[in-house]
C-alpha cells in the first residue's frame, strides 16, 4: 500500500484486541475495544492518553496477564494465547514488564538481591555464586551496587526502586519490555535518570519497547513512533515527529495543545483547544466515534457510523470521518 | 510592582518528630506574596512546598509537627500567634486551600450544594436562600453544566474535574484574598488540567485573589505564575519572575530542573541531562549546600556552609556559593537556556 | 537586601575550587541494615504500653507454669480441715471450700485457660488460613461458593453448635478448644481473604506473574509473608476473646468439670460464695482481667508496629 515500507521485522502484532471486564449487574466495561497495531523489532512505541483509555489494559493483556476478549495477539510470529508449558516459559522469558508504582512493585519481604534474582530462581538460570554475580552485574547495569544486594526495598528512594524494578526484568535477558508508566510516580529530575537508563539499555541490549505514559513530551522523547488512545480505541499512530508535527485527529490536536510546555513566553502566545465535558463511561460509550461528544469538528456522521482505521499518509494512521473521502460525500449529501 | 503583601514568610521552620528522630521538613523559607499575584512554588516531593502551603494554613498536625521559629504574617497579624479560634475564621473567609484529590477534600455523605453553602452561612452569615443563590452562582462560574441540579447531589456522582472545580467553587464563594493550590492538576488528565488551569487563570483576574501555587510541574508554572520560589530540601535556592526562573536561572538546582525536563521541540538523540543521585534525607540534613552532593558546581566551600542569598536583581535572589566574588563564573548549561527559549 | 557576608566566614580562595562529585554518596542508603522485622521489632519496643503487657503476659505464662509447683498442695486434693481459709496466710491465695488451695488453682486454671486459647487458635490458623488463601487466590467462583458457605456458617448462632458439641463430646480441653475453634475460625478467613484480594492486585505479584511463578511460589514467597502481619494482629485479639469465651462456658455450666480448673470454673465456684469470701472470685478474676488487658496491650502495639502507614 504505502511506499516506505520498513524493512524490519515485526516483533509484535496486535490484530483487533478487545478487552471487556464484567463489573456485574449485566454491565460491561468495554476497556480496549478493536485496537489493531505492530511493534517492529529494537524500536520504542509509545501509547499515550488520558486514565481509563485503555493503555494500561493493552500492555497487560499483550503480557498475558489478562486474558483477551477477543482478537489475536502474535509475539514472535506466535499466538500467545496458546502457548503452554516450555513455550509459555521461554514467552516469559522474552517479554517483561517495567511497573508504575515503584513502591507496590516491590515485595517488602524480599532483599532487593532475591528480588533481582526471582526470574534467575523461577527459570533456574543461575545458582550460588554465579547467581550473585550476575544479581550483582545487573545491579551495576542500573547504576546501583553490591552491597546493596542485602538491603530490602523500604531504604530506597522512589527512583533507585525503579531502578530495582528494571533489573528484576533485565535478569531473565528480554528482548520486549512493556513499561507501564514508569516515570508517572516520580519527581522530574529522577525521571530523566530512569528514562537515560532505559534509552542506554536499548542502546546496549537492543531491547523493543512499548512505552505507556500520560506525558506526552516524555513519550515524543522516548519513542520512535506514538499511538494516541481514547476510551478504548486507538485513535491515531504515526512517527513521533510526525505525529507532533501534524496531529490529524482533534483529539491529539487538542492533547498536543493542552500540555503545558516550560516556556512562559510560548505560553503566552499559545492557542489552547480547550476540550469541553469530561470522557464519557467506557461502560456506556458514545455510538459511533466515541470520540464526538466531546469533538469539536463533530459531524452528524460520526454518530452514526465508527470511523475505520486506515493509513491516511505513509505510516500515519488515523481513525477519523474527516480523513475518510466516502464518509465526508455521505455528511455532504445529508446535508 | 508597587502593590501590597498580603503575605509573608519569615525564615520559617517545621519539623516532624517520628520513630526515627527530628524531620526538619522546613529549614528558614522566606518568601512573600502580593496582592493579586501568583507565586508558584516548586519542587520535587519532600522538598517541604505542601509543609510550606500547610503552616501557612496551620494545618500541620501538632504534633508530630511543630513550628519551631519564624512568622507568617497575613496582611500584618502573625499567623503562627493566632488562637485556634481566630485562625477557624480565617480559614475559608480569608484564605482558602485546593487540594491534589478533590475526593478526599470533599466530605462524601454531604451534597456539593451544601458544601459551598457552608461557609458561605458561617462566614458570610447569609441566610439559606441567599447562599443558595450564591451557590449555583458560584456552581456557573466555575463552569458546571447544569447547576440547578448538580447542586442537590454528592461529590461521588462528580468526576475528576468536575470534583476540582467544585473544590475551587467551595474555596472561591467567600472571596478569600489568598488561595492557596497544592498540586490541584497533579490528578488530572491534561486536557481537564488544560480546562482547570485556565479557569484559575481567569478566576483569578476576576476576583483578584492572590494565588499560591505549589506544583512539580514546570509546565503549569510557566502557564500560569508571575514569580516562582524554588525550593529543595526545606530551603529557597531561588525566587523570581517566571521569566527570570526560565530565561535567566541562577541555581544549578533550577538548571537540573530545566535539563530534565523533555520539551516538545527536544530531538530523541539529545540525552537529557538529569541530576544524579537523591535529595538528602532531613533527618540529618547536610551541614553546607543542601544540594552540593548531586551540584555538578560543587566547591569544597559548599559542603561547609550554607550559601547566603543574594540579589541578582530587585525580584531575583538566589541562595548559592557561585555568586560569590571569589567563585570562578559558570555558564548557565546551554541545553537549559537554549532549550527553554527555543 | 541581605549581602554575601564574607567577614564572619574565613573564606579562602581555595574553598571555591571545584570537587569531585562522590556517585557512591549518591545512591547512598542508610548505613544500617534494618529488615522488615527488626524495624517492627524496634516500633513494638518504643510501645510502653506494648511493653508492659508483653512483660505481665510473660509474668503470667511463668506463673501458670511454676505457680502451682511453688507450694505442695495439689491442685486437686480435698482437706476438709482447711476449708475457706482467708488469704495471706500460709495460703497466699487462701483455699476454697473444698480446702484446695487457691493459688495453685488460679495458676494451674490460667494455664489451662491458656492451653485452651492456643488451641482454639490453632484451629483459627489451621482451618481459617488456608481457606482465606484460597478464596481470594483463586477468587471467582471459587471465591464465591466459600463465601457463601462462611456466610451460612455465620449465621448460625456459636453458642448453638458448641452447646450441641459438648452435649456429643465430654466436656474437656480438646472439646472446648474444638468448639471454640469450629466457630472461630471464620474471622482468620475473612482478614486473609481480605488480604490476598489485595495483594493480588499488588504489582510485585503481578510481576512475578509475569516472570512465570508457579502458585507455590507465588504464596509460599509473594502472599503468605505479607500476611502474616494481619494474621499475627488477628491471632493476639482472638486469644483473649477465647478465654473469655471459655470463662463464659464454664460459667453457665458447660465447662471444665471440677476437680479440674479453669479461670472460668474458679470464677464460678468463686461467684456461688462471693458473700463470705470474696477472695475466692477476686483472685482468679483478677488474673483473667490482667491476661485480656495484656493481650490488648500486645495486640495494640503489634498493630502500631506492623501497620505500614505509620511507617516514616
Amino acid at each position: 500500500m504505502s511506499a516506505v515500507e520498513p524493512k524490519v521485522e515485526k516483533i509484535l502484532e496486535v490484530q483487533q484486541v478487545k478487552k471487556h471486564f464484567n463489573v456485574g449487574r449485566g454491565q460491561v466495561v468495554q476497556a480496549v475495544d478493536n485496537v489493531s497495531f505492530d511493534v517492529y523489532k529494537g524500536e520504542t512505541l509509545g501509547l499515550v492518553g488520558e486514565s481509563g483509555c485503555g493503555k494500561s489494559t493493552i500492555g497487560r493483556t499483550i503480557i498475558r496477564l489478562y486474558e483477551a476478549t477477543d482478537g489475536n495477539i502474535n509475539f514472535k510470529g506466535k499466538m500467545t494465547k496458546d502457548l503452554k508449558g516450555k513455550n509459555l516459559k521461554q514467552f516469559n522469558r522474552e517479554m517483561q514488564m517495567i511497573f508504575q508504582d515503584p513502591y507496590a512493585s516491590l515485595n517488602p519481604r524480599m532483599t532487593v538481591g532475591d528480588i533481582i534474582a526471582e526470574g534467575l530462581d523461577i527459570h533456574e538460570l543461575a545458582k550460588g555464586k554465579e547467581r550473585r554475580d550476575k544479581v550483582v552485574e545487573l545491579l551495576k547495569t542500573v547504576g546501583l551496587n553490591e552491597e546493596h544486594a542485602d538491603r530490602f526495598p523500604h531504604e530506597f528512594s522512589g527512583g533507585q526502586r525503579q531502578r530495582i524494578g528494571i533489573a528484576r526484568a533485565l535478569a531473565v535477558d528480554p528482548d520486549f519490555i512493556i513499561a507501564d508508566e514508569p516515570i508517572s510516580a516520580l519527581d522530574v529530575s529522577i525521571q530523566a535518570q530512569v528514562v537515560n537508563l532505559m534509552k542506554k539499555l536499548q542502546r546496549e541490549k537492543g531491547l523493543t519497547y512499548l512505552f505507556i505514559a500520560h506525558d506526552l513530551s516524555m513519550v515524543k522523547y522516548i519513542s520512535d513512533r506514538v499511538g494516541v488512545m481514547y476510551l478504548g480505541n486507538m485513535v491515531e499512530l504515526a512517527d513521533s515527529q510526525e505525529l507532533y508535527d501534524n496531529p490529524l485527529h482533534p483529539y491529539t490536536e487538542a492533547l498536543l495543545s493542552a500540555v503545558p510546555i516550560p516556556d512562559p513566553e510560548t505560553e503566552k502566545r499559545k492557542e489552547r483547544i480547550i476540550l469541553k465535558g469530561d470522557v464519557p463511561s467506557p461502560i456506556d460509550p458514545p455510538s459511533g466515534c466515541r470520540f464526538r461528544t466531546r469533538c469539536p469538528k463533530a459531524m452528524g456522521i460520526c454518530a452514526q457510523e465508527i470511523p475505520t482505521w486506515q493509513e491516511v499518509r505513509p505510516l500515519h494512521w488515523v481513525s477519523c470521518h474527516l480523513y475518510q473521502e466516502e464518509s465526508l460525500k455521505k455528511e455532504e449529501g445529508v446535508k | 510592582m508597587d502593590r501590597k503583601n498580603v503575605l509573608e514568610v519569615k525564615d520559617l521552620h517545621v519539623s516532624f518528630h517520628t520513630y526515627n528522630g527530628e524531620v526538619q521538613a522546613v529549614r528558614g523559607v522566606s518568601f512573600e506574596v502580593k496582592n493579586g499575584e501568583t507565586v508558584a512554588i516548586v519542587g520535587e516531593s519532600g522538598c517541604g512546598k505542601s509543609v510550606t502551603s500547610q503552616s501557612i494554613m496551620r494545618l500541620i498536625p501538632q504534633p508530630p509537627g511543630v513550628i519551631k521559629h519564624g512568622e507568617i504574617l497575613f496582611e500584618g497579624n502573625d499567623l503562627t500567634k493566632l488562637p485556634e479560634k481566630k485562625m477557624e475564621e480565617m480559614r475559608g473567609k480569608e484564605i482558602a486551600m485546593i487540594f491534589q484529590d478533590p475526593m478526599t477534600s470533599l466530605n462524601p455523605t454531604m451534597t456539593v450544594g451544601k458544601q459551598i453553602m457552608e461557609g458561605l452561612i458561617k462566614h458570610q452569615k447569609l441566610g439559606k436562600a441567599e447562599a443558595r443563590q450564591k451557590a449555583l452562582e458560584m456552581l456557573r462560574l466555575v463552569g458546571i453544566p447544569s447547576p440547578d441540579s448538580r447542586i442537590n447531589q454528592y461529590p461521588h456522582q462528580f468526576s475528576g474535574g468536575m470534583r476540582q472545580r467544585a473544590m475551587i467553587a467551595i474555596a472561591l464563594s467567600c472571596a478569600p484574598k489568598l488561595l492557596i493550590a497544592d498540586e490541584p492538576t497533579t490528578a488530572l488528565d491534561v486536557t481537564i488540567q488544560a480546562q482547570i488551569l485556565h479557569l484559575m487563570n481567569d478566576l483569578k483576574e476576576k476576583m483578584d485573589t492572590s494565588i499560591i501555587l505549589i506544583t512539580h510541574d514546570l509546565g503549569v508554572v510557566a502557564e500560569t505564575a508571575d514569580r516562582v520560589v524554588v525550593m529543595y530540601a526545606g530551603k529557597v535556592v531561588e525566587t523570581g519572575t517566571v521569566e527570570e526562573i526560565f530565561y535567566k536561572p541562577r541555581h544549578p538546582y533550577t538548571w537540573g530542573l530545566m535539563g530534565s525536563m523533555p520539551r516538545l521541540n527536544l530531538s530523541r538523540d539529545t540525552e537529557l541531562s538529569p541530576i544524579l543521585g537523591t535529595p538528602p534525607n532531613l533527618l540529618t540534613p547536610p551541614k553546607g549546600c543542601p544540594f552540593a552532593s548531586r551540584c555538578e558546581h560543587a566547591m569544597q566551600v559548599c559542603k561547609e556552609h550554607m550559601p547566603e542569598t543574594t540579589n541578582s536583581s530587585d525580584s531575583h535572589q538566589v541562595a548559592c556559593w557561585l555568586e560569590h566574588p571569589m567563585a570562578k563564573p559558570v555558564d548557565i548549561p546551554h541545553d537549559v537556556v537554549g532549550g527553554v527559549s527555543k | 537586601m541581605s549581602s554575601m557576608n564574607s567577614s564572619t566566614q574565613n573564606l579562602t580562595p581555595e574553598m571555591f575550587q571545584p570537587i569531585e562529585r562522590d556517585t557512591l554518596a549518591q545512591e547512598g542508603v542508610s548505613s544500617k541494615k534494618i529488615t522488615f522485622w527488626g524495624d517492627v521489632w524496634r516500633r513494638f519496643l518504643k510501645n510502653k504500653g506494648a511493653l508492659i503487657g508483653a512483660l505481665l503476659l510473660l509474668v503470667i505464662g511463668i506463673l501458670a507454669i511454676v505457680g502451682p509447683e511453688i507450694h505442695s498442695y495439689s491442685y486437686r486434693s480435698v482437706n476438709y480441715d482447711l476449708i475457706n481459709k482467708e488469704a495471706f496466710g500460709d495460703h497466699w491465695f487462701g483455699t476454697d471450700g473444698a480446702g484446695r488451695d487457691v493459688w495453685t488453682r488460679t495458676w494451674y486454671g490460667a494455664g489451662i485457660s491458656l492451653l485452651i486459647a492456643f488451641l482454639a487458635t490453632a484451629f483459627d490458623l489451621f482451618i481459617g488460613v488456608p481457606y482465606g488463601c484460597i478464596s481470594g487466590y483463586y477468587g471467582g467462583k471459587v471465591d464465591n461458593w466459600m463465601q457463601r458457605i462462611i456466610e451460612v456458617l455465620y449465621g448460625i448462632p456459636n453458642l448453638i453448635v458448641i452447646i450441641l458439641l459438648l452435649l456429643w463430646m465430654k466436656p474437656g480441653i480438646i472439646a472446648i478448644a474444638l468448639a471454640l475453634g469450629i466457630t472461630g475460625w471464620i474471622t482468620m478467613a475473612r482478614v486473609v481473604r481480605g488480604q490476598m484480594l489485595k495483594l493480588k492486585s499488588q504489582e510485585y505479584v503481578l510481576a512475578a506473574r509475569t516472570l512465570g511463578a508457579s502458585t507455590r511460589r507465588m504464596l509460599t514467597k509473594h502472599m503468605l509473608p505479607n500476611v502474616l502481619g494481619p494474621v499475627i494482629i488477628t491471632i493476639m485479639f482472638s486469644i483473649p476473646t477465647a478465654i473469655f469465651f471459655e470463662a463464659f462456658l464454664a460459667f453457665i455450666g458447660l465447662g471444665i468439670r471440677p476437680p479440674e480448673a479453669s479461670l472460668g470454673v474458679l470464677i464460678n465456684d468463686g461467684y456461688k460464695v462471693l458473700q463470705l469470701f470474696p477472695y475466692q472470685l477476686f483472685f482468679p478474676a483478677l488474673v483473667l482481667s490482667l491476661i485480656m488487658f495484656s493481650f490488648n496491650l500486645v495486640g495494640d502495639g503489634l498493630r502500631d508496629a506492623l501497620d505500614p502507614k505509620l511507617r516514616q
